[in-house]
């Protein structure tokens, strides 16, 4: 048999592979597939352990510790104070009764904040996907023009649209030019918000867009056929068919923009720098500006709040993998 | 295979330049205005006569000195030498030069009188040199006064003066604000010492805002609900978040800004001739006409591999040549005693505004009062700062009533009072 050059370059490799092959066989042998399992997933685990528990544990531990000092070895401890100054409130649905009113006003800021931008998101992306699935001219362009804001760098997107928004930007520039008075985008505290949700809402749209125009094409297409000889009004072929039928996937889509909206820091950050105020500090801005950003540093603190949002993003997630289960079943 | 191996040639070299080498010294370095240009060039001219030492300037924003370095220098890391402002906060990462360089009498004659802005309390060590002084004060901008036709108020006019005088000039000339301060504790610390404000209490720690305190606050939140004072630079962030409001001044956007000494370099790169513009000096309150002093420094890290070469380097900056151009360069105020005492500075600008804008700050020293004076050495100066910024900002905003403000900056100022002292 003649073998061609690549054979020949190949051979250290396949010697290589042999040579591999030896102990992963004996360790088969010894556990069993088990066993096999446990060894590919190893690197993973490690790689896990590292860059996601061990700071986690250290976080706990972090938020149990006061002073300045960087290293745990330096700091004192100081049990659970931080988590009683964090939840010492008088009411907490009244942030200044509150020991810690920046926490729990950036804890509100960011539940409104979810819940504007997550409902803006979902009936923004339904409408787009909607029209998208339509015989449209240029649809793929159409789709790409839709897409492109999720590629850009959160930075990238708040620095945009600060130019656009701020006093003497774009924007002001327009509305002076049409004769209108111009607005004070970012630092009125209603449309710095109204700022902040939109720009989030323009920026992640384009991702979930997707989302629902995946599952809108996976709709059979005969049931809109059996509809329209029926003479159903096209809202009730919306509500009897497309909306039961997309369920799974607006699930999906709602739950993951609920994870990242409770997340929201760089765009708003870079746009309205968590002011007017406050009224767009959330609570990411809030463990930041405590841990890193003050003049005087606080990490015990900071530890302490974001180990309390881990806790909204685990139950958050956790309703996720339900829904996910229950979709599964059906 | 190439792949693997030009990526594993990488990580060798980027290993080998993280790890410090002797002869390495990196210098951490913001500018305010062109003092980057500057020290390169003194530098370039220090690793000719030293061609064993390989002096690396790294610039960066202020925001990286102020949030970025001081994690670096708690986790043992950090550049040989740092250009920073926050000098007490962070004295106990500085180096003791003494053994380092050649003649500490030098050094404690010509920048003695800093050096406990900078060091632990109750030590003697040199942890560096303050590359220049700087001092809190305003501008006025000549042009849109002359052109409103308003009068500029003269030598021991009050806050209420300049800024009644500033808005007629917004009035007249449809300026967006009659006058800016920057958003930093630090700015509207003197006025309110002017005003006659105890910062201080008895015990060192910080006293609760006094009338004289609330009523410069009450005043300033004022002057921004009715549009006088450019709410924008304010608002703009939450926290303790730092906004010049140099941009505003230079767009011509207000008649008078309220920052300090560090923006004449900044001020005459960037009006030029655009409009004439002068420094004021710090408006009077019932106590006084004071600024704050301050300034940033050059400070060696205790982290150091290379001290012997650290302090090479630093000798060669703070010589009194060295400091005498550098100072004439960037049109700073020097804090070298034989260069101040001298007195034959020779700034280097054709720009007669920022000639006689240094000629007033200098002046104004003179206005300090003695309470500003203690604050760059008081290591509760970052809380009492901190605490304002934020509450101010919310009342500027409309969250809060500025009446409400002020047990809110007690309490935020005692709780950082009391983490930062926690396991000391």
């Amino acid at each position: 048999m003649q073998r061609g050059v690549s054979y020949w370059v190949m051979a250290p490799l396949r010697w290589l592979a042999r040579m591999a092959d030896v102990p992963l066989r004996a360790w088969q042998r010894l556990t069993g597939q088990g066993g096999m399992i446990a060894l590919f997933l190893l690197p993973n685990m490690a790689i896990f352990t590292v860059f996601v528990l061990v700071p986690l544990v250290m976080n706990a531990l972090y938020s149990t510790t006061g002073g300045v000092e960087f290293f745990l070895a330096d700091r004192p401890y100081i049990g659970s104070d931080h988590y009683q100054r964090l939840l010492d409130c008088g009411s907490y649905l009244d942030p200044l009764s509150c020991r810690d009113d920046m926490f729990w006003t950036a804890v509100w800021n960011t539940a409104r904040f979810v819940i504007f931008q997550v409902g803006s998101i979902i009936l923004v992306a339904m409408i787009t996907a909607l029209i998208l699935n339509r015989a449209i001219p240029a649809k793929a362009f159409w789709r790409a023009v839709f897409f492109f804001p999720v590629l850009l760098s959160p930075v990238v997107v708040g620095l945009i649209w600060k130019w656009i928004l701020q006093r003497q930007g774009l924007a002001n520039l327009g509305m002076v030019e049409l004769g209108l008075e111009p607005v004070n985008w970012l630092t009125e505290r209603f449309w710095a918000f109204v700022a902040a949700v939109g720009v989030s809402v323009w920026a992640h749209m384009g991702f979930y867009t997707l989302i629902l125009l995946a599952g809108l094409q996976a709709i059979p297409r005969d049931l809109y056929e059996a509809a329209e000889m029926d003479g159903t009004p096209p809202f009730r072929v919306f509500y009897r068919i497309t909306l039961p039928l997309l369920m799974p996937n607006l699930l999906v889509v709602l739950v993951l923009a609920l994870i990242r909206a409770v997340q929201i820091f760089d765009e708003a950050y870079v746009l309205t720098g968590g002011g007017p105020g406050t009224s767009t500090m959330f609570i990411t801005q809030y463990i930041y500006e405590v841990g890193f950003a003050n003049l005087l540093r606080n990490p015990g603190l900071a530890a302490a709040a974001s180990i309390l949002m881990a806790g909204v993003l685990v139950v958050l997630t956790l309703i996720q993998l339900w829904l996910s289960q229950r979709a599964g079943k059906r | 295979m190439q792949k693997i191996l030009s990526i594993a040639a990488t990580a060798s070299a980027l290993a080998i330049a993280a790890s410090a080498q002797a002869g390495d010294v990196r210098i951490m370095w913001y500018s305010d205005g062109i003092e980057g240009e500057v020290m390169q060039d003194l530098l370039d001219r220090f690793s000719e006569q030293n061609p064993d030492i390989n002096v690396t300037l790294d610039n960066v924003a202020y925001q990286v000195i102020q949030e970025q370095l001081p994690i670096q220098l708690a986790a043992g890391e950090g550049p040989d030498i740092a250009r920073v402002t926050n000098l007490k906060e962070q004295a106990d990462h500085w180096l003791d030069l003494t053994p380092y360089i050649e003649d500490p009498a030098y050094w404690n004659e010509n920048f003695g009188d800093q050096f406990d802005w900078m060091r632990p309390d109750d030590t003697e060590i040199i942890p560096g040199f303050m590359t220049q002084l700087t001092l809190v004060g305003g501008f006025a901008n000549k042009t849109l006064f002359e052109q409103a036709g308003v009068e500029m108020p003269g030598e021991g006019a009050t806050w209420e003066d300049w800024v009644n005088a500033s808005t007629e000039v917004q009035e007249s000339q449809q300026l967006p604000a009659a006058f800016v301060i920057d958003r930093s504790g630090h700015r509207i610390t003197g006025p309110m010492i002017s005003y006659g404000a105890q910062l201080k209490g008895e015990d060192g720690k910080p006293a609760p805002l006094d009338a004289a305190a609330q009523e410069f606050i009450t005043q300033l939140v004022g002057w921004t609900e009715s549009g006088q004072h450019m709410k924008d630079v304010w608002v703009s962030a939450a926290g303790t978040t730092y906004r010049a409001g140099a941009d505003e001044f230079i767009n011509a956007n207000i008649a008078f800004y309220y920052s300090g000494s560090w923006q004449v370099a900044n001020l005459t790169t960037k009006i030029g001739d655009g409009f004439d513009w002068v420094a004021t000096g710090s408006p009077c309150g019932a106590a006084g006409c004071s600024g704050l002093p301050g300034g940033a420094a050059l400070v060696a890290n205790k982290n150091t591999q290379n001290p012997e070469d650290v302090g090479k380097v630093m000798d060669y900056l703070a010589s009194t040549e060295v400091v005498k151009e550098f100072t004439e360069r960037t049109l700073f105020l020097p804090a070298h005693q034989g260069v101040i005492k001298a007195g034959d500075l020779d700034f280097q600008t054709d720009d007669a505004n920022a000639k006689a804008a240094l000629e007033v700050f200098v002046a104004a020293t003179g206005d300090l009062l003695p309470e500003a004076n203690a604050i760059p050495a008081w290591r509760y100066a970052n809380a009492v700062y901190g605490g304002m910024v934020s509450r101010i900002s919310q009342a500027m905003a409309g969250e809060m009533p500025v009446a409400d403000i002020f047990a809110r900056i007690d309490n935020d100022i005692a709780e950082q009072v009391a983490a930062a002292d926690a396991g000391q």
